[in-house]
């Protein structure tokens, strides 16, 4: 599903981030990605989705080299990863509600049974009641919600979570896994960044869920010693 | 495809696109604004146009077809070179009529400037011969060889002396007109410009947002185009609508129009400012498409 083959990357500005990394990410996989901050996680999951292109070295995904695509290329691409970013980004214009259905009226699938899954969605995330709120209005942990409902919106084959539970409590986090684990076992590969050891202990409680670390430039599957 | 696609989109209200855009009153305004100042002026440059245009046909053609000889002779003499002349115009092909005018026609050509009570049989002034000529004209050179010869005092002035600089300066004048609708036109097209720049550039986080949702370029530029092409396009309609009712209100042209009074529109030519708000529109599609593509390409 998503293919990496000898990437490295480099900021223009600094040296090298990331470099030799070949690595594969099955279909219906579930992964976790972890490192100190400022390792370069948010950097990997940007290269996983086009936003970046690796210095050197292939990323593949769903079997295209991200270098192939141009720009419509890459935002087709995007339809099919639902990607929450660490720092949430908005409409700040458009309610909470609109913004989590904003995938699906830029790709005019705005269908009453998408209404309805996003009725069911905002439920999930605990947002029913902010849906008419603007972004700006929100907590830092309702923002995160929002953003994990919005990259799922699309049902999208892969899934991936940059910190999504960076700034809520245990009990939410555990809600906000449960959502993850219930997409993987319907088939949907997710990877998720976190710093947080005790929710991927928590998910291995309930999925098969490997780790990868991101150590000396180099992203490692880490052994069952968490 | 592309186009039909993209002028449906104009047309047809998008979900899509519609509201993911922030409304920026502000530029809105100015946007219609301006392109009602300018829909306003280019009726009146068209109306400018389309009028000395008519001017420099309907002088050309009425000149053309008359011309007129003076006789300057001592008193004695003038009424036999008259008969001469008109002789010789009788004999000369071209000519539909020719007819010598009268002392009181001629009095009353001068009293515009002498006053009334002048005895023109006493006063060495020239006879008038009105010339008509046919279509094709006559042999004019012919003419003032002949004329020449046997009548000393005449001459023959066919008018194209003073008739040539009215037709070009009315010709200049609707050249003027037509370049004015030009440079309407780029002020417009630099306006909706600058205008889309700036809403771009206000909205580069929107668009970096559509971006990570999986919105293509054309989506993102469409919902600027389709803002920017009906704000033109309805303030141009605005501008139009008033300048029309401003040239109507003009007064009308009479008999002996002058320039300024025949300045307006006659006939089918009131349909022509109608294109005014379409062109405006169109000017606007592509410039805002072109600032988006130019802001979107950046921004990669
Ligand atoms: N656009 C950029 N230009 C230059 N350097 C950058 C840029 N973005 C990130 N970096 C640097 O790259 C390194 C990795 O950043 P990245 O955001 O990938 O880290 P991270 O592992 O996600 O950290 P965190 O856990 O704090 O989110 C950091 O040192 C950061 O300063
Ligand atoms: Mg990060």
């Amino acid at each position: 599903m998503i293919e990496l083959e000898n990437v490295a990357y480099r900021y223009s500005s600094g040296d090298a981030l990331l470099s030799d990394i070949s690595l594969k990410l099955a279909p219906g996989s579930f992964h976790f990605l972890t490192g100190p901050s400022g390792a370069g996680k948010t950097t990997f999951i940007k290269l996983c989705y086009g936003a970046l292109r690796a210095t050197s070295g292939a990323v593949r995904v769903f079997d295209q080299d991200v270098k192939s695509l141009n720009r419509d290329g890459v935002a087709k691409l995007r339809r099919r990863i639902g990607v929450v970013h660490q720092d949430c980004q908005f409409l700040d214009h458009l309610s909470v509600a609109e913004n989590i259905a904003l995938p699906l009226t830029t790709t005019g699938r705005d269908t009453q049974e998408a209404r309805e899954d996003l009725t069911e969605l905002m439920g999930w995330v605990g947002l029913t009641d902010r849906a008419a709120a603007l972004p700006p209005e929100l907590s830092g942990g309702e923002r995160q919600r929002a953003a994990l409902a919005r990259g799922v919106i699309m049902s999208p084959d892969v899934i991936i979570a940059d910190e999504p539970t960076g700034n809520v409590d245990w009990e939410m986090s555990q809600r906000l896994l449960r959502l993850l684990v219930e997409l993987n076992k319907m088939g949907k590969t997710v990877l998720v960044a976190t710093h947080d050891l005790s929710l991927i202990r928590a998910a291995k409680t309930q999925v098969q869920a490997r780790v990868l670390r991101i150590a000396n430039h180099r992203v490692q599957l880490a052994g069952a010693d968490l | 495809m592309r186009l039909f696609a993209d002028l449906k989109a104009l047309i047809v209200r998008d979900r899509r696109t519609d509201g993911i855009v922030p409304s920026s009153g502000f530029t809105a305004h100015l946007v219609i604004l301006s392109a009602a100042a300018m829909a306003f002026l280019a009726v009146f440059a068209l109306a400018l146009s389309l009028a000395s245009g008519r001017l420099a046909v309907r002088w050309g053609d009425e000149l053309a077809q008359s011309a007129t000889i003076r006789i300057v002779a001592p008193v004695e003499q003038r009424a036999a070179q008259t008969e001469t002349t008109l002789r010789i115009l009788e004999t000369t092909t071209g000519v539909a009529f020719a007819r010598a005018l009268d002392s009181s026609e001629q009095q009353a050509l001068l009293e515009p400037w002498f006053g009334s009570g002048l005895d023109l049989e006493k006063l060495p002034v020239p006879q008038l011969i009105e010339i008509i000529q046919e279509d094709n004209g006559f042999d004019a050179a012919g003419l003032r060889l002949r004329l020449a010869a046997e009548v000393p005092g005449a001459t023959l002035d066919d008018h194209s002396q003073w008739r040539a600089p009215l037709v070009q300066s009315a010709n200049r004048l609707k050249a003027l007109g037509v370049v004015s609708v030009f440079l309407l036109a780029v002020t417009l097209a630099a306006m909706v410009t600058l205008a889309a720049n700036a809403s771009l550039a206000a909205n580069v986080q929107v668009i970096r947002v559509l971006r990570l949702v999986g919105a293509t370029d054309g989506l993102i530029a469409r919902a600027f185009v389709r803002r920017f092409t009906v704000r033109a396009f309805a303030g141009a309609a605005l501008g139009m609508v008033f300048g029309m009712i401003s040239v109507l209100l003009l007064p009308s042209a009479s008999e002996a129009s002058g320039f300024l009074t025949g300045l307006g529109f006659q006939g089918l030519e009131w349909a022509l400012p109608l294109l005014i708000p379409l062109f405006a529109a169109t000017v606007a599609f592509f410039a805002t498409g072109w600032s988006a593509r130019r802001v979107m390409g950046d921004l990669a």
